[in-house]
């Protein structure tokens, strides 16, 4: 049954980040939302609850982020494009459904709205799930994390997770965060089409036409191995898909870094105020170059280590204590790049923050 | 008639034939709940619907079992997957097969919501009063007084609580249309057909449906054939009972649903 397109043309908008997502995940043509209540997610499913029916979509508000999870695992198995969205404790519980989906390659899509930790933490802000969020659970994080910086990447990414999902078959996260959720921003809403966006259709796993080891064999889904060299093949095989496809994955920002004598390194919102500093910086005559991975998995380690390779210092900049400077020191292994902190645990970064450390750097 | 054709005549025709014998101990209960779900699923002419979700337990060696599409899930989560499956295309079948220690210990937050929602699935649990896969641990369902490796003196109820009266729980919060049932391996013409209703509920959409089978575990148990089904037969119903405790549609469970309006 074809749908009614949510959105016609473009169409220029003003919302908050948690709307902006219900509205692209709607465009993504995405069927069916699995949410349990946590700020700063909230808004995602009350927009999706209000938008779904409208276009044919479903929602199911479930007991917990496990059953979240699982549930959304479901979906997917039934080929449906199913998604969730979570935050602080809700990611840490939704991490046992993304082993899952890791091991059996499925196109799992979640909305993290980062909040600060340890712990409950608070309801606003932090980049202090970004470990979590490209490494946790038990396994080898087989995994691609968006991290976005504006409400119009916001749009964007959330379509290309879908996008992402469906054609690597690795779960897929949109790495936001509160002030992102709930911050008012202008953008443009689009139909995908209109952009020549592909959507990649979902495919069923389970209920295929014909009778199961009669008309076709039968799908079984296992993540139990007796033996340590059949995992031991698996996971060698995934992670070799992993390895292959990660260049054409990653993604990053970078300016003015030929000559620099200084990079700022950070992503998500943190990357707006350092971009803002970095061009502050060089109207001052300052060196300074800036570099912002928006894919935290698979990073961008190809073009980091040449900027790494060029420049002598690196300035990381993170709501978090070292949790994208340890991804960089991973990534750029061997470089002698030296990488100075500006960690802030759970709070914001404004540029004036930044021009100040750099230039005590620079002296 | 040569012994691959006997195998097949003695198994239910939804199973896989290149996996069996199957991989339960000898005298286990699996094995024989699996072929009353096996009949179960002939008998309604389902294997081209029906999805099977096994939990983590002694019930993942079941995820190539039938020639069913099948998921192995995690310890516990078998019933929200199946519930995410059902609810994305309504027209599949959804089994979720666990174990007591699944669906009454790390599952049971799945278990009561999936029940109080009256998710359009079928749940089978299988009761052998202990963690049959990690080597014969308490579960909730152990018998007070029941030697276990984590409580070698015999079950206290002073200390951890009596036998989880589940098929109770569950027909207590769930809604009329909900069918309920206790089976036991130990009659299994009577299991199979507790099966196919609970699978007609689903399919004529009443609501929910729940069978607990109590099973045996012979190796956890280390108990002989003799003793097994003397456990079997004459202990375990004295803590549960067996039988149909809510059918849609019989006087009980009408007057249940009048009383919540
Ligand atoms: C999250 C998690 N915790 C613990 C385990 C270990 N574990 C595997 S099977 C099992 C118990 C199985 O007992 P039950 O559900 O009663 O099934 P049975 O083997 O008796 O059929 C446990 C605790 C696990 N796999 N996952
Ligand atoms: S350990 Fe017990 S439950 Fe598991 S297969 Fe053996 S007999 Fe069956
Ligand atoms: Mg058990």
């Amino acid at each position: 049954m074809p749908k009614d397109k949510p959105i016609e043309g473009e169409k220029r908008v003003f919302m908050t980040g948690n709307e902006v997502v219900a509205w692209a995940a709607l465009a993504a043509d995405a069927d069916i939302m699995f949410g349990y209540p946590i700020t700063p997610q909230n808004e995602i499913m009350h927009y999706w609850t209000r938008l779904a029916p409208k276009f044919g979509r479903d929602f199911l508000q479930t007991e917990d982020e496990l059953s979240a999870g699982f549930t959304t695992l479901g979906g997917v198995l039934a080929g449906r494009k199913a998604f969730t969205a979570t935050a602080g404790p809700g990611n840490t519980l939704m991490q046992e459904p993304m082993s899952m989906a890791e091991a059996m390659r499925l196109p799992m899509v979640a909305i993290i709205t980062q909040r600060g930790g340890p712990s409950t933490g608070t309801v606003i802000y932090s980049q202090q799930e970004v470990t979590m969020t490209t490494l946790g659970g038990n396994g080898e994080g087989m995994r691609i994390v968006y991290s976005t910086a504006t409400h119009q990447e916001l749009f964007d990414y959330t379509i290309k997770a879908f996008n992402a999902a469906w054609k690597y078959r690795f779960p897929t996260f949109v790495l936001g965060d509160g002030y992102q959720s709930k911050m008012r921003e202008s953008l443009t809403i689009y139909d995908p089409a209109e952009r020549g966006i592909a959507i990649v259709p979902p495919e069923p796993y389970f209920g295929k036409p014909g009778v199961p080891g009669v008309d076709r064999p039968p799908s079984q889904l296992r993540n139990t191995y007796n033996m340590e060299e059949e995992l031991y093949e698996v996971v060698e095989h995934y992670l070799e898909d992993y390895a292959k496809v990660a260049p054409e994955v990653a993604e990053y920002h970078a300016h003015y870094v030929d000559d620099a004598d200084l990079v700022v390194v950070a992503h998500g919102v943190v990357a707006r105020a350092a971009l803002m500093a970095v061009k502050e910086l060089r109207e001052d005559g300052y060196k300074v170059g800036y570099f912002r991975p928006v894919t935290l998995r698979p990073l961008p380690e190809k073009e980091l280590r040449e900027v790494a390779g060029r420049t002598k210092k690196f300035l990381v900049a993170e709501s978090a204590n070292g949790q994208l400077a340890r991804l960089l020191k991973e990534g750029a292994y061997g470089c002698t790049t030296e990488m100075l902190p500006l960690f802030r645990p759970g709070m914001g970064i404004t540029p004036e923050e930044v021009i100040a450390e750099a230039k005590k750097i620079l002296g | 008639m040569s012994l691959a054709q006997t195998i097949e005549l003695a198994m239910p025709r939804c199973w896989r034939v290149d996996t069996k014998p199957h991989k339960f101990c000898p005298g286990c209960g699996h094995g024989l709940v699996l072929k009353a779900l096996g009949y179960a699923i002939d008998e309604l002419g389902i294997q081209d619907r029906a999805v099977f979700g096994c939990d983590i337990g002694c019930s993942l060696l079941s995820w190539d079992f039938f020639n069913l599409d099948t998921i192995q899930t995690h310890h516990g989560r078998t019933t929200p997957v199946i519930t995410g499956i059902k609810r994305a295309n309504p027209k599949l079948i959804g089994i979720a097969y666990m174990g007591d220690g699944g669906g009454y210990a790390i599952g049971s937050q799945h278990l009561v919501n999936a029940a109080a929602r009256d998710e359009k699935i079928t749940v089978i649990l299988v009761n052998n009063t202990q963690y049959g896969m990690t080597g014969g641990q308490m579960a909730p369902t152990t018998l007070p007084g029941q030697k276990t490796e984590t409580t070698p003196y015999g079950r206290d109820p002073e200390k951890t609580g009596f036998p989880f009266q589940g098929p109770e729980m569950v027909a207590a919060i769930s809604r009329a249309g909900a069918y309920v049932a206790r089976g036991t391996v130990a009659n299994f013409r009577q299991l199979q057909r507790f099966l196919k209703r609970a699978l007609e509920n689903q399919m004529a959409g009443n609501g929910f449906s729940f069978v607990e089978v109590i099973s045996a575990c012979p190796t956890n148990w280390r108990t002989n054939a003799e003793e097994t089904w003397n456990m079997i037969e004459h202990v375990l119903p004295q803590y549960f009972k067996v039988g149909e405790i809510k059918v849609p549609g019989a006087p009980a469970a009408q007057e249940g649903e009048k009383k919540d309006g």
